[in-house]
Order: C-alpha cells, then sequence, then structure tokens
C-alpha cells in the first residue's frame, strides 16, 4: 500500500438533527490523502455520528460525502470499502481469529490460498503471528484490539476509521498502543480518521486534530497549533490544563491589574482580552528575572503533591487563581508564602476576543 | 480445600457453611414437594409396569409393545406430530422474534404482550375456540365458501390438520420467547461490522446473525418439540379420534382398560425417550458453545 492509493476524503454541509437537537451543523471537513486527523470532542459533541456517517450506519439530512472523487453519501455501508475498528472491537464471537480476518477476504471471493496468506500477514503486522486459531474470547482486551486492527486493514482498504478503539484498555496499553497505531500508520499510509475523547492520545497520534463540540468543528490544525494558539476559549480549556487572567490590551501595550506586561506579539485589537496561562509555562522565580519575563506576584493557596511534581495553586493579584507546576524536589512553598511568578514573553498567547464572551 | 490455621480460620469457616446451608435451605420446600408428587408417583408407575395381571414380576407390557403394531403406530404419530409441528413453529416464529428484534424496546414489549397473551387463557378453551373456528360448518369454513375461495368444507378439524394447526398456535410462544431473546442479545455492532466489512444484509444475516441467534433457536425447537411429545388435549379434541398420540393412547388403556401396567409402560417408554433427546440435543448445544457462539 503506498500513501498515493490513499484517498481523501471530503466532507461539506454535513448536518443532522434529531427532533430538537442539532447533532451536526453543517460540517465541512477535508482530510487529506494518507492523513491522520482525530475528532476530538466530549461525549455528546457529534464526533461519533460524523464516524459512523463516513462509515454509512448513520444517515444525514443533507450534504456531501466524497472519498477522492466518489460521492458516497447515499452508498451503502457494504460498499464503501472502508475499514473500521469499533469500539467494543465487534469481533465475530462464533469465528476463531483467523475467520474474522478471513471475513472481509471471504466476502471479496479471495481464494483460499491468498486469504490463508494474507490473514498471517495481517497478524504479523499487529505482532500476534501464529493466533490464528484461537478463539476470541480467549484473547485479552489488548489482543482483541489488534486483531479487530488486523481485520479492518486486510482487505486494504485506502480509508481507516477508528472509533474511540483505545477506551477499553488500561493506561499502560492505551500508552503503547497509540505509539504502535501510529507507526503501523506511518507503515500503510492509509487516510485514517480517528474519534477520541482523549486529549493526550489526539496530542500524540494526530496529523491533525478537529476539535468538536456541538455539531461544529471549533479548530483544525495541528496538535501544536491547537495547544499553543488555540482559536478561542473552548479549544484552549478542552485541551490541557489552562485559567485565563484579564488584561488590557492599549496601543501603547498590555497591562494585567496595573502591571504592565510584555507579549510575543501585540493583537490587532484593543480592550479586554484573555491571557491563556499553561501551568507548565509558569515557573516560581527564585531570583530576579532576564528582561522578557513578565513577573506576576501570587499567593499560594494550595500544594498538592503528584509524584513527579508538585502542583500549586495561587492566587493572583486580582484574585485570579492559577495552577504552576514545581519540581518535586525542590523545597515545595507552603500555603500563603509570597511568590513571584514568571512567563516567558515568548509564552503569553491572547484568546481572540469572542463575541458574547467576557 | 487446604485448611489454613490462621486466626479465626475455624470460625470463618463455618460462617461460610452456614451461609451455604442456609441458601440450600431455601430449596427444601420445593425439593419436598417435587419429592412427594413426582418422584413417588412416578416410581411407583415404573414398578407397576413390570407388574402382569396377575401382580407377578414380568415384563409383558413391554413385550407387547414390542408385539403389537399399533403401539409402534402411537410411537411414530407422536414424533411425526411433534416433528412437524416444531418445524412449523421454526419457519413461523424464526421470522417473527427477528421482526420482534429489530424493533425499538417499547413497540417489542408490546407486540411481545401479543404473544404472550394466548397463555393467559385455559389451553382447554383455545383448542375449543379452534374446533368452533375449523369445523364443517366452522367460521373458516363459511366466509371461505361464502367468498368463493372454495366450493366445498375443506376437512380442516378431526384429523391431523386440525391437530397441527392447534398445536402450533399453543406452541410458538415457546419457540419466539427463547429465539427473541437470544436475537435481543446480538450486539448491533457485529452487523455494522459485518456490513463495513463489505457483507450485504443478505450475508450479513446468514454469515452473523443466524449462527449467532442458532443456541436461542436450538433451545426453542427443544422446549417445543418436548413439549409436544406429551400433548394430550389438543389431539384429543382437534384430532377427532384419529389422532392417537401417546398420551392419548396411555388415558385409553387407563380409563377403557383400567390396564395401568400397560399405561405405565408406555410412559416410562416415552419418558427414557425424552430424556435420550434431552442429552443428544445437550450435546449438541455444548457443541454450539464450544464454536464459540452463545453467550458472547
Amino acid at each position: 500500500m503506498t500513501r498515493d492509493a490513499a484517498l481523501p476524503i471530503a466532507v461539506r454541509q454535513l448536518t443532522k438533527s434529531y427532533g430538537t437537537v442539532q447533532v451536526l451543523d453543517a460540517v465541512d471537513l477535508d482530510v487529506h490523502r494518507g492523513e491522520f486527523l482525530t475528532l476530538l470532542g466530549p461525549s455528546g459533541s457529534g464526533k461519533t455520528t460524523l464516524l459512523m456517517m463516513l462509515a454509512g450506519f448513520v444517515r444525514p439530512d443533507c450534504g456531501s460525502i466524497t472519498f477522492g472523487e466518489r460521492e458516497v453519501i447515499r452508498l451503502e455501508p457494504h460498499k464503501r470499502d472502508v475499514g473500521m475498528v469499533f469500539q467494543n472491537y465487534a469481533l465475530f464471537p462464533h469465528m476463531d481469529v483467523a475467520a474474522n480476518i478471513a471475513f472481509p477476504l471471504k466476502l471479496r471471493g479471495v481464494d483460499r490460498v491468498e486469504t490463508a496468506k494474507r490473514v498471517e500477514q495481517a497478524l504479523e503486522l499487529v505482532k500476534l503471528g501464529g493466533y490464528g486459531a484461537r478463539r476470541i474470547d480467549q484473547l485479552s482486551g489488548g489482543q482483541r484490539q489488534r486483531i479487530a486492527l488486523a481485520r479492518a486493514i486486510v482487505f486494504e482498504p485506502r480509508i481507516l476509521l477508528m472509533d474511540e478503539p483505545l477506551s477499553a484498555l488500561d493506561k499502560q496499553l492505551r500508552e503503547h498502543m497509540q505509539i504502535e497505531l501510529r507507526q503501523l500508520h506511518e507503515r500503510l499510509g492509509m487516510t485514517t480518521v480517528y474519534v477520541t475523547h482523549d486529549q493526550r492520545e489526539a496530542l500524540t497520534m494526530s496529523d491533525r486534530i478537529a476539535v468538536i463540540d456541538q455539531g461544529r468543528i471549533r479548530q483544525i490544525d495541528t496538535p501544536k497549533t491547537i495547544y499553543e494558539r488555540p482559536n478561542n476559549r473552548f479549544v484552549a480549556e478542552f485541551i490541557g490544563e489552562s485559567t485565563f487572567v484579564k488584561v488590557d490590551v492599549t496601543s501603547s501595550g498590555c497591562t494585567f491589574n496595573g502591571i504592565p506586561l510584555s507579549l510575543a506579539a501585540q493583537p490587532p485589537q484593543t480592550g479586554p482580552h484573555h491571557l491563556m496561562i499553561r501551568p507548565e509555562r509558569l515557573a516560581i522565580l527564585q531570583r530576579d528575572p532576564a528582561d522578557d519575563v513578565n513577573v506576576l506576584p501570587a499567593i499560594v493557596t494550595a500544594a498538592i503533591y503528584q509524584g513527579d511534581s508538585v502542583l500549586v495553586h495561587a492566587s493572583l493579584s486580582d484574585g485570579t487563581m492559577v495552577s504552576v507546576r514545581a519540581s518535586a524536589s525542590s523545597q515545595a512553598p507552603l500555603v500563603g508564602d509570597h511568590l513571584n511568578l514568571g512567563l516567558n514573553a515568548a509564552d503569553t498567547y491572547l484568546l481572540p476576543p469572542e463575541e458574547g464572551v467576557q | 480445600m487446604s485448611h489454613v490455621a490462621g486466626p479465626n480460620a475455624y470460625n470463618l469457616r463455618r460462617d461460610a457453611l452456614i451461609e451455604r446451608l442456609a441458601l440450600f435451605s431455601l430449596t427444601g420446600p420445593a425439593l419436598l414437594l417435587v419429592a412427594t408428587v413426582m418422584l413417588v408417583p412416578v416410581g411407583w408407575l415404573f414398578w407397576l409396569s413390570f407388574l402382569n395381571d396377575a401382580g407377578g414380576l414380568s415384563p409383558e407390557h413391554y413385550l407387547r409393545m414390542l408385539s403389537q403394531p399399533s403401539y409402534e403406530r402411537a410411537f411414530r404419530a407422536t414424533f411425526e406430530i411433534s416433528f412437524t409441528t416444531t418445524a412449523i413453529c421454526i419457519l413461523l416464529g424464526y421470522p417473527l422474534a427477528y421482526v420482534l428484534s429489530q424493533l425499538p424496546r417499547r413497540a417489542a414489549n408490546i407486540c411481545m404482550i401479543a404473544v404472550m397473551l394466548p397463555f393467559w387463557t385455559s389451553l382447554l378453551v383455545r383448542t375449543y375456540a379452534w374446533l368452533v373456528l375449523l369445523q364443517r360448518q366452522g367460521i373458516i369454513n363459511t366466509w371461505g365458501i361464502k367468498l368463493g375461495l372454495w366450493d366445498a368444507p375443506l376437512a380442516l378439524v378431526h384429523n391431523l390438520n386440525g391437530t397441527l394447526i392447534g398445536m402450533v398456535h399453543i406452541m410458538l410462544p415457546f419457540l419466539v420467547l427463547p429465539v427473541y431473546a437470544s436475537m435481543r442479545a446480538i450486539d448491533p455492532d457485529y452487523l455494522k461490522a459485518a456490513a463495513n466489512l463489505g457483507a450485504s444484509p443478505t450475508r450479513a444475516f446468514w454469515l452473523v446473525f443466524l449462527p449467532l441467534s442458532l443456541p436461542g433457536l436450538l433451545a426453542g425447537a427443544l422446549i417445543v418439540f418436548i413439549l409436544c411429545l406429551g400433548f394430550y388435549v389438543t389431539p384429543a379434541v382437534l384430532g377427532g379420534g384419529k389422532i392417537t398420540m401417546v398420551a392419548n393412547r396411555i388415558a385409553t388403556d387407563i380409563e377403557l382398560f383400567f390396564n395401568w401396567g400397560a399405561a405405565s409402560s408406555l410412559g416410562v417408554v416415552l419418558f427414557i425417550l425424552t430424556v435420550m433427546i434431552l442429552y443428544v440435543a445437550s450435546r449438541l448445544v455444548r457443541l454450539e458453545r464450544l464454536l464459540g457462539g452463545g453467550d458472547a
């Protein structure tokens, strides 16, 4: 399978409502050839509905879906030729592992010898060579996940869909499988649409992330941009921990509660803005800082030991609560301590002002 | 079981035993009832079947069963009718259960009540109702002739037709219930997965849905078949004396000839045959499990 064989997906004006509930609101989405795109959103955001429409299991009210040049919006699921990994794997319990993986090949009239060869190849690919004769109920969760993946790719679909495939696995296995899935994608190069509500998973695996909320795509971009330069408050709050500090932007600069701040870039508009602060970008200053570091005085309200670090909650001069991570090895701050928090000018990011949001 | 000798080990073990005994004692009343009204009479009948008219021990009732062709006919009729009834129940019940299983749960529950409705009236009433409907001057024949569908009254009752119609009607819910339950238990994602992998709805049915619903179908068919083997009222009323199943033969032996020994031996043979069928069927179902069907 080469990257050229992968198909791009174009979604236009895709709309679905159940009664008065708008599940998808005229969604436009482009998935590039061979791209790993993640649909990320809270439960009920419409991300799974969108994936089910790509697979053909949910009929939209209107809109268009094309795979490459082909319009598929009215095409039945069994004619779409896309691989899919289900959340609960949906491995057929009355067939052994080999029969499960051979199922799509059997339906495509692949002969016995070729089928056996490709089943074994698929098993090797997911590192379960020789597991063909096992029964499904003899497999662990992680093994089922791999078999489901093998079954979804054995017929070399040009598009692969995955619906929270790792959500049933424990944390360690999940993180391991994230890397493995990503490597497999690099090898096979099929256009992949991945649904998850786990932001870390999305950041780890994706070429691009589409953040969905209430049936609309709120932002679609690379993990780095989504994390560092969110378009709006929803994305900023959904991905990573963040606090927002009210700042005033004038033509001459930016101030926070009377303290002048140096910014990475002067925003185009003046007026009140929200400065996004991530805990890991704040530092507890021990001595006088460099010129391009903004100093924010704060009082410690709580210090929580978390093993690898100490999470410090502190109150800024205007009463805004921020969190900052302190190294667990250094002298931990105590409640009531006065601190100077440092924020590099390069790490400042002002959210674009949103209508109706203060 | 190794006996641990830590602190309180003895008392903890005793508590566990008492708990288990207390739980078991709940079965006491039922056990007692079964023992008195079932095991004792059955055992007595079993004993009777080996006694001849003079009261001596002899296998004459069993030998008569082998020598008299009328007995063989009764057994043959019993198995043929039971088999046919089961087959018709499967043909009617499986598609019905399928439709029910695809309905939204609320609608399915309402339809299920309709399926169960016959259980709320007495079997005897239902059987006589069929007699009214099916006889020569009955509603079906009257309307059929009036509408010009057929000219002379059809022989719908007092024969095999009537017996089968009545038995299928009574047995259908026993098939639909387990089949419906096993179909409901099939995760819809299996069918989605089948479609996603390229199976048309027809092939998804044959390759995925049918195999997964098979344990329920087998259980339902078995219940129907075994209940049919012992049927008495329906063949007696709707068969018009022409249909003699084993149960009818037993009744005749007792009522007409007052021959308890002959009746008992018939009961014993039917009982043994039923147990053998159950055994074979349970092996079949276990085989099904082994292949991965059933509870998944």
